[in-house]
């Protein structure tokens, strides 16, 4: 199997892709629920799709996940992983409606469904705009597929591009919070390029890839 | 919980195993992906192999190969007959397939489901494996567990409930 190996300036130049999105994404975030929103420091990982499943918690964990692909000069997959708390949490924020459920009789409720479709199109939108300004690369986006199901079923759909060409992903993760303590996480948005995007990316960004 | 855990044969995502009765074999989250349970009542052991995408590519020597559902079943079937199944009478079971991502201009990699069943029924038909039970398609999750004693795969899926196929 073909394994990826990252120096310490590669993996920093990836975290600050991670932080310069998702911060955009979270000050669009803070700017919708009209509240204070942090990010933690992104972390990155190289990793096996099983490996993945357990960062988000278990194969069969449900989760609320949107996801993007990233078409263009680079392409790659984007994923705004939520818990099912943390979506209907972030989904009254917006409605302010406290008493708004996601799940309704084994059903999701349409009018949260939608909301949770505009969350994602502004977040997606914001992280995709500072990614492409950042590395001057053209990229656009599709719009986003949303899924509430076990995190394997729904996560893997969006590697199968990747893992036709290998079993390991970079994987720039980056957890969303609120600004008190006892406020629970908003999520995680996990950047994962497409393997042949990666040379582009780091040259893009003038630092020199061996793949 | 510890005496059930060590009953259970866990396959991961782009992995296969086969497991013996008194021992049931499980996977977990199967999206596109397609879990293919081959077994052998009369000598009560079954495999299960998690496939990602349907066919493999030929040129990449190094690949992992329990990723393809032509790879993976031919593999399971060796492995099987290595263990005393007899090939004649090997039977299978197939569950998973879903699309996930529901929109009406998919891209073909959204519509990888269907591709990956397609590919499960070709192989195990070269094969002259009979697919006695399925539970593909549709846009759920499914969780599988096989119990070779019995012969009956547990589906699971997060808001149908649990089901025997």
């Amino acid at each position: 199997m073909k394994t990826i190996k990252l120096t310490n300036i590669q993996k920093d130049v990836l975290r600050e892709i991670g932080n310069i999105g998702a911060g955009n994404a979270t000050t669009s975030m803070s700017k919708l629920i009209n509240k204070q929103v942090m990010m933690e420091i992104p972390s990155v990982e190289v990793m096996t799709i099983n490996e993945m499943m357990e960062v988000i918690g278990g194969p069969e964990k449900l989760i609320v996940a949107i996801l993007f692909r990233i078409r263009g000069e680079i392409t790659g997959t984007v994923y705004f992983v939520l818990t099912i708390e943390e979506a209907e949490d972030l989904i009254r924020q917006m409605t302010m409606d406290t008493s708004i459920k996601l799940m309704l009789n084994e059903e999701i409720d349409e009018i949260a469904l939608s909301t949770l479709q505009e969350i994602a199109n502004i977040l997606t939108g914001s992280y995709l705009s500072a990614l492409a300004d950042m590395t001057n690369l053209n990229m656009t986006t599709t719009v986003p597929y949303l899924s509430i199901d076990m995190a394997a079923a729904t996560l893997v759909t969006g590697l199968v591009e990747l893992s036709e060409v290998t079993d390991y992903a970079i994987i720039i993760d980056t957890k969303i919070t609120g600004n008190k303590v006892e406020e629970s996480a908003k999520g995680h948005f996990l950047l994962i390029p497409d393997p042949t995007s990666i040379p582009k990316l780091f040259a893009s960004l003038g630092t020199e890839y061996e793949s | 919980m510890k005496v059930e855990l060590e009953q259970v044969v866990r396959v991961g995502i782009a992995d296969l195993n086969i497991a013996r009765a008194p021992l049931k074999i499980r996977t977990s989250g199967l999206g596109s992906c397609v879990g293919i349970v081959i077994y052998d009542s009369s000598v009560k052991i079954a495999g299960l192999a998690h496939i990602m995408l349907p066919k493999a590519n030929l040129e990449k020597v190094n690949d992992n190969k329990y990723k393809y559902a032509d790879t993976a079943i031919d593999i399971l079937i060796d492995k099987l007959i290595a263990n005393h199944a007899r090939k004649y009478s090997l039977r299978a079971k197939i569950a998973g397939g879903a699309q996930m991502f529901q929109l009406s201009n998919g891209t073909d990699v959204m519509r990888i489901g269907p591709r990956n069943v397609e590919a499960v029924q070709h192989r195990l038909d070269k094969h002259r494996i009979p697919i006695i039970a399925t539970d593909v398609g549709g846009n759920k999750g499914r969780t599988i567990e096989f119990d070779p004693f019995t012969g009956k795969l547990k589906i699971r899926t997060v808001n149908k409930g649990e089901k025997y196929i």
